[in-house]
């Protein structure tokens, strides 16, 4: 186990020199032990965040960071005893395996016998005990964001911080080391805060995601409450994939161009729903066809279609079929919307 | 590829590399072994303690220039590569001109500068000091050679220098590296191919300069300057000839030494 540390944010703001605004105020407490995934699209500050926290950046006047109770708002990075993963990696190169991890011990002026010891154990803690004497340019993208995390972890570092550690890998390779990254984090119960903007990784990772958007925070929360209960159309729609239909309500009832949605408890301002493809199906035979529309796009998945389907909107109802059936392009196919699944922001 | 059309491909190279420098080559070969002692002129160069000397001096003038250069080079060019600001570019240009000034003309401004009249000798007697004059010694030698080393050099590092990782310095500092420690175990190991060819060429440059010698050398013997005593003043074509094929000899063995060690292409130039 390692020293847990809570980190939090104090009105952190960040304007580059040359004036563009990187981030705007922002607050943020990270539990210790706690994984914290920044999400959201290049330019949406999660970068900075990480690099405010790593001390690689200085936050504009005003604000303070704060590493349990300690206030490291002027330390740089070089006394903040963070351990970083990029996603170039950023092995030495003149190092081999071994001496990579032991860098950090090497600068702590720890002896030859301890260093030995700690790289052993990193080495065996990610499973790459064959790799130590190798040189950098002989391992894989895979090994070396492996070697990339053991050389961060050996130092017992008070957080650890990852920029985009997978997005440089092939997807297949990606599964894995995300699954591998997760079991380590709780494993090791260390505080650690992880940028991407694959969202799929942020809620297979994340103990809590904070989803950003132009320097703000859009919306913190665990991945289901923000899957579920998005605070935004813009976190609805960068999580996940969301179906939208545009219209009017008449009472209980929304109309829009392909049909109705009866909804309840519809809110008679609505001017547009939400629901997710899960929430979206081929209405049963015999059931009240309300919605009705064309298939534009049918992709096999092997144990499913994913459907497109032509309601008259700006983009096509998305929605996710047994493959059973065959559809055709051009087939009128009639939907239904689970209530439950409805949604207005 | 079918074996004819290689060997029409390889003909421009053949063809140019035979004419201009493998028959000279042969020939000045031979020349050398052409007087009085026969092949026996070629170890004059270490038997005779005046050869051997000049030698000695050309080699440890080019070794000084060499460091002195890529000290210089390095710590300019990573610096131009990272900063941007007004005159930067005026900067770069004005420090690559020495490229195309001729080495007489380099040796000139030497004089112009650390010479009897130089400008270092009047800020230093409108002090009430000493006059120091080093353009006619090693010191002015070396410093003509820096000065029209330099462009060559800060060029390869400027480009070597863009291509560094700036996350792997980050990475060290993440681990606690000072300042120092960041440029021993990031920025030199990253400049190492760069600056191992740099300073090949610089060396090899140095050895055969002629212009700057030229102009300075009246009281120190270089391998070059010899040669052309030997050639022009006691008219001993086969000594010279035996000088000039060392000369290229220990030259190249610069720049194989250089390409041996960095694994990578150092381009060949003298």
């Amino acid at each position: 186990m390692m020293q847990a540390v809570p980190i939090s944010l104090e009105n952190c703001a960040k304007t580059f020199t040359d004036g563009t605004r990187a981030l705007e105020p922002v607050d943020l407490a990270i539990a210790a032990g706690e994984t914290l995934v920044l999400l959201g699209p290049s330019g949406c500050g999660k970068t900075t965040t990480l690099r405010l926290i790593a001390g690689l950046e200085q936050p504009d006047a005003g604000g303070r960071v704060l590493f349990g109770g300690e206030d490291v708002t002027a330390l740089p990075i070089e006394k903040r005893n963070v351990g970083m993963v990029f996603q170039s990696y950023a092995l030495f190169p003149n190092m081999s395996v071994a001496e990579n991890i032991a860098y950090g011990l090497r600068l702590r002026r720890q002896s030859a016998a301890e260093q030995r010891a700690r790289v052993g154990e990193m080495l065996a803690l990610m499973r790459i005990e064959r790799l130590a004497d190798r040189s950098i340019d002989q391992l894989s993208g895979g090994q070396r964001q492996r070697v990339a995390l053991a050389r961060a972890l050996a130092v017992r570092p008070r957080a650890l911080l990852l920029d985009e550690p997978l997005t440089a890998l092939d997807a297949k390779l990606r599964d894995t080391l995300r699954f591998e990254i997760d079991s380590l984090l709780r494993e090791l119960g260390i505080t650690a805060i992880y940028v991407t903007h694959d969202q799929a990784e942020a809620m297979a990772l994340g103990d809590r995601i904070v989803v950003m958007d132009h320097g703000r925070i859009a919306q913190v929360g665990a991945p289901r409450d923000i899957y579920q209960r998005p605070a935004s159309r813009y976190v609805a729609e960068f999580i996940g994939t969301m179906n939208r239909l545009s219209g009017h309500a008449e009472g209980e009832v929304f109309r829009c161009p392909g049909g109705y949605v009866a909804w309840p408890e519809l809110p008679a301002t609505a001017r547009e729903i939400l629901f997710r493809p899960e929430d979206t199906r081929i209405a049963a035979e015999g059931e009240a066809a309300s919605l009705r529309g064309t298939v534009s796009a049918a992709f096999f998945c092997g144990d499913h279609v994913r459907l497109f389907v032509d309601v008259g909107e700006e983009r096509p109802l998305v929605l996710e079929t047994p493959a059973r059936r065959e559809y055709r392009h051009g087939e009128t196919v009639a939907l239904a919307v689970e209530r439950h699944g409805l949604m207005v922001l | 590829m079918p074996r004819r059309q290689f060997l029409l491909l390889l003909l421009p190279a053949a063809l140019f590399f035979s004419a201009f420098f493998l028959l000279p080559m042969a020939r000045l070969f031979f020349i050398g072994a052409s007087g009085e002692s026969g092949w026996l002129a070629y170890l004059a160069i270490v038997t005779d303690a005046n050869y051997f000397r000049a030698l000695w001096t050309t080699l440890a003038v080019a070794a000084v220039t060499t460091v002195l250069t890529l000290a210089i080079s390095s710590i300019a060019g990573v610096f131009l590569e990272r900063h941007r600001f007004p005159g930067r570019a005026a900067l770069v240009a004005a420090m690559t001109l020495p490229l195309a000034f001729p080495g007489v003309v380099v040796g000139f401004m030497v004089i112009m500068l650390a010479g009897r009249q130089g400008i270092i000798g009047e800020v230093f007697t409108m002090f009430g000091g000493e006059r120091p004059i080093f353009a006619y010694s090693l010191a002015g030698l070396c410093m003509g050679y820096v000065y029209f080393s330099i462009p060559r050099t800060i060029l390869t590092i400027m480009a070597a220098a863009e291509k560094l990782d700036p996350r792997l310095e980050e990475a060290a500092r993440s681990f606690g590296a000072t300042p120092w420690q960041v440029v021993r175990d990031v920025i030199l190991p990253g400049l190492r191919p760069a600056l191992i060819s740099a300073g090949a060429i610089c060396f090899a440059t140095a050895v055969g300069a002629f212009g700057t010698a030229f102009t300075l050398a009246t009281r120190i013997e270089v391998l070059p300057m010899v040669i052309y005593t030997e050639f022009t003043m006691s008219a001993n074509i086969a000594m010279a000839a035996a000088l000039s094929f060392s000369l290229g000899a220990v030259a190249w063995l610069a720049l194989a030494v250089a390409r041996s060690a960095s694994g990578s292409t150092v381009a060949a130039a003298g």
